[in-house]
């Protein structure tokens, strides 16, 4: 069943955040990713769904509010852009720390400081490297296009909720606003209160007569009951890096030369494979699509049999970083990045590439 | 060791007119001796207890003195960031809407870097119970200058006692959300003597109550002594706490079933 | 007419020693110890047979220590 639509990728995530059986969605305007809350706002899914909509006075507040919704073990969201999720990183730590389930989709524009509204992927560092204080990740996935958009709404509340940790949906302003066609799913019921009380056994719902009180705190004054905490969170990632590696290898098999590059970038390159491929390069594609966990083992693999890699962001390198701790292999691995909103066309992309890889 | 005074023959059960609620966690509470955080405490838990809603009670804690309340209130609870415990607990109020939430909150969570989800999530005029504790001074901290400082009282970072004309007036926060629509019950009080403390647990019970009304935001200020960042004894401290907090800080209902009380 | 007759008991461990019980006591009933608990504190002591079971020491104890008991008598 489902429906086919054509989209923004903005609208495509609130539409399916309503679909996946969202509770809550607390957000604050910012451009280009205001259409998320628009969307909601005029679906009305408070009456449809029951799902709870609400303009915040503040990023500030809005991830605070996702971290009391979240406490409660409600499917709860908030979706930002760079500036506002730089606000954000408090109640990200929060999160983290709390060990509790949460979707924040970051339509990334270009910074730093009030930067530009137009796209960027300039916040890799921030989401996939923490970005608040403590040691912790995210898990981060970065869609390419308007369907995974709405995809991976529900993939990320499902490994929210199986992790119990904060999950980022890192995009840009351009998938954000560009149109296209998206199939959706058919709509999931919300869960009834009784389904959260025995599915979320640690929420604060209330205390039965039946146990202890529930505390959802990230403090602990003792240093080793705090490393303790440490430790667990650090087994968790290592559970998430071995399960939750997702990846896509375009023309790889018989590249000479890979791409690396995620999202919008990931696009980009696509069209570069093709313009290489007519002058007789062999050129493929590796695109991660969860940027942590990152997939270190495929891209080392890959690095044993190509002569070299290029790693395009609309950054200045900061994926390029985990892609030279994963490949082992004594290949060049070069960066090709444009900033301040400016998208790298697929001419420039194999220009850099004959130059600075193959001219080696 | 044997007590002189005791009357064994009247301690019976049936006997009892007044004993700690179970729904206070049975260990020693955290605060310095004669702190009215206890008091608080301990008032909150009777009316939960009274009202028989621990099933449906959700409380947030702050940042501060009362961080560790959790560990002291037996029922579910979250701690929040500094400041953020109204945006918990709006979140919270509207996704288990048949929820009794509340906030505690010192004056540096809520009148200083809370000030704007305070002022927002009573502007709104969401269905919770603040709570807010008011002693002038940032205490868990070591003492500091608070938004609530008094002109003239001294502190770690006001050492020559606060000069408005440098680091600014004491902020009435009370009075300012008083005046917000989505505020139904405002109110100050103190715990400091018995008959101020009955007071204190009418008020509480009263914000409770309007819960199950949904009208909006029930704010129960409690002027509170902090007699180790004050450096003064417990009981001295009360009495400053008279002679200088209440005149800055007068107590009594502000704002009754969404009407501004007349002076 | 009749006549309250009032016991109060402390829990000592917990006792902190504030004083704002004795503040609080209409017929200076409570003093502090000489002795001290486990934690170093005095705790409060009772230190005459003329308690009515008020609570007022009760209700003002920030640590909850106090539990009160009460009965009515004839009056003599």
């Amino acid at each position: 069943m489902g429906e086919l639509r054509l989209m923004k990728g903005n609208e495509a995530i609130a539409e399916a955040a309503i679909r996946a059986g969202c509770d809550g969605y607390f957000g604050y305007p910012i451009t280009p990713q205001s259409e998320v809350m628009e969307y909601l706002m005029a679906e009305k899914p408070y009456e449809s769904t029951g799902m709870v909509v609400l303009q915040a006075e503040s990023e500030v507040a809005s991830i605070n509010m996702l971290y009391g919704g979240a406490g409660t073990g409600k499917i709860v969201m908030t979706s930002s852009s760079s500036p506002g999720i730089s606000l954000m990183q408090e109640g990200i730590s929060y999160l983290a720390g709390t060990q509790l389930p949460a979707l924040i989709v970051n339509i990334v524009r270009g910074g730093p400081g009030l930067g530009t509204i137009q796209p960027s992927q300039a916040d890799y560092n921030q989401a996939v490297k923490g970005g608040g204080h403590g040691d912790y990740h995210m898990i981060v996935y970065a869609p390419a296009s308007v369907q995974e958009m709405a995809d991976f709404v529900a993939t990320g509340f499902k490994a929210a909720f199986k992790y119990r940790t904060p999950v980022m949906i890192l995009s840009d302003g351009a998938i954000g606003q560009m149109m296209e066609k998206v199939y959706l799913s058919d709509p999931v019921p919300r869960r009834t209160e009784e389904e959260i009380i025995s599915q979320c056994p640690w929420a604060t719902t209330g205390r039965p007569p039946t146990r202890d009180h529930n505390i959802i705190t990230s403090l602990d004054l003792d240093p080793a009951g705090q490393e303790r905490l440490n430790l667990v969170l650090q087994e968790k990632y290592r559970k998430i890096e071995e399960n939750e590696v997702m990846y896509e290898e375009i023309e790889c098999e018989d590249a000479e030369y890979i791409f690396t590059a995620f999202g919008l970038s990931a696009r980009i390159c696509q069209k570069a494979i093709e313009l290489a491929r007519e002058k007789g390069i062999n050129v493929g594609l590796f695109r991660p699509i969860t940027l942590f966990p990152f997939p270190k083992k495929e891209i080392r693999e890959l690095g044993r049999k190509v002569k070299g890699i290029m790693v395009v962001e609309m950054n200045a390198g900061q994926m390029i970083e985990d892609v030279r701790l994963s490949v082992d292999s004594d290949i060049p691995i070069e960066h090709y990045g444009r900033f301040g909103g400016i998208i790298p066309t697929p001419d420039e992309i194999v220009n850099v590439l004959e130059n600075k890889i193959i001219g080696d | 060791m044997e007590e002189k005074f005791a009357r064994p023959e009247i301690r019976k059960p049936e006997n009892i007119v007044y004993k700690r609620t179970d729904l206070l966690v049975d260990r020693p509470l955290s605060y310095c001796p004669g702190c009215g955080h206890g008091v608080v405490h301990r008032l909150l838990m009777e009316v939960i207890e009274e009202k028989d809603i621990v099933s449906k009670t959700i409380g947030i804690s702050p940042v501060g003195c009362s961080v560790l309340a959790y560990d002291f209130l037996d029922v579910d609870m979250q701690g929040a960031a500094h400041g953020r415990a109204p945006a918990l607990a709006t979140a919270i109020t509207r996704l288990w809407p048949d929820r009794y939430v509340f906030t505690y909150q010192g004056d540096g969570d809520l009148a200083a870097i809370g000030t704007a989800e305070t002022i927002h999530a009573c502007n709104r005029g969401e269905n919770f119970t603040i709570i807010f504790i008011n002693n002038g001074i940032y205490g868990m901290t070591g003492g500091q200058m608070a938004p609530t400082t008094l002109p003239g009282m001294r502190s770690s970072t006001s050492p020559y006692g606060r000069d408005v004309d440098i680091m600014g007036h004491p902020l009435k926060i009370t009075e300012l959300v008083a005046n917000l629509p989505g505020t139904y019950y405002v109110t100050r009080q103190s715990v400091q003597t018995p008959g101020a403390v009955r007071k204190t647990k009418k008020a509480l019970r009263k914000a409770f109550d309007n819960q199950d009304l949904n009208k909006g935001v029930s704010l129960v200020e409690v002027v509170s002594n902090c007699n180790s960042g004050w450096k003064m004894t417990p009981v001295q401290s009360n009495i400053w706490m008279e002679e200088n907090m209440f005149p800055y800080y007068p107590l009594g209902d502000i704002k009754v079933e969404g009407t501004l009380v007349e002076k | 007419m009749a006549k309250m007759i009032g016991d109060i008991v402390i829990d000592i461990e917990r006792c902190k020693g504030c004083e704002v019980c004795i503040a609080a006591c209409p017929f200076e009933v409570i003093a502090m110890s000489e002795d001290v608990n486990s934690k170093g504190y005095r705790f409060a002591t009772k230190v005459n047979d003329k308690c009515t079971g008020c609570t007022n020491c009760a209700i003002v104890c920030p640590d909850g220590v106090i539990t009160v008991y009460r009965v009515k008598v004839a009056a003599e």
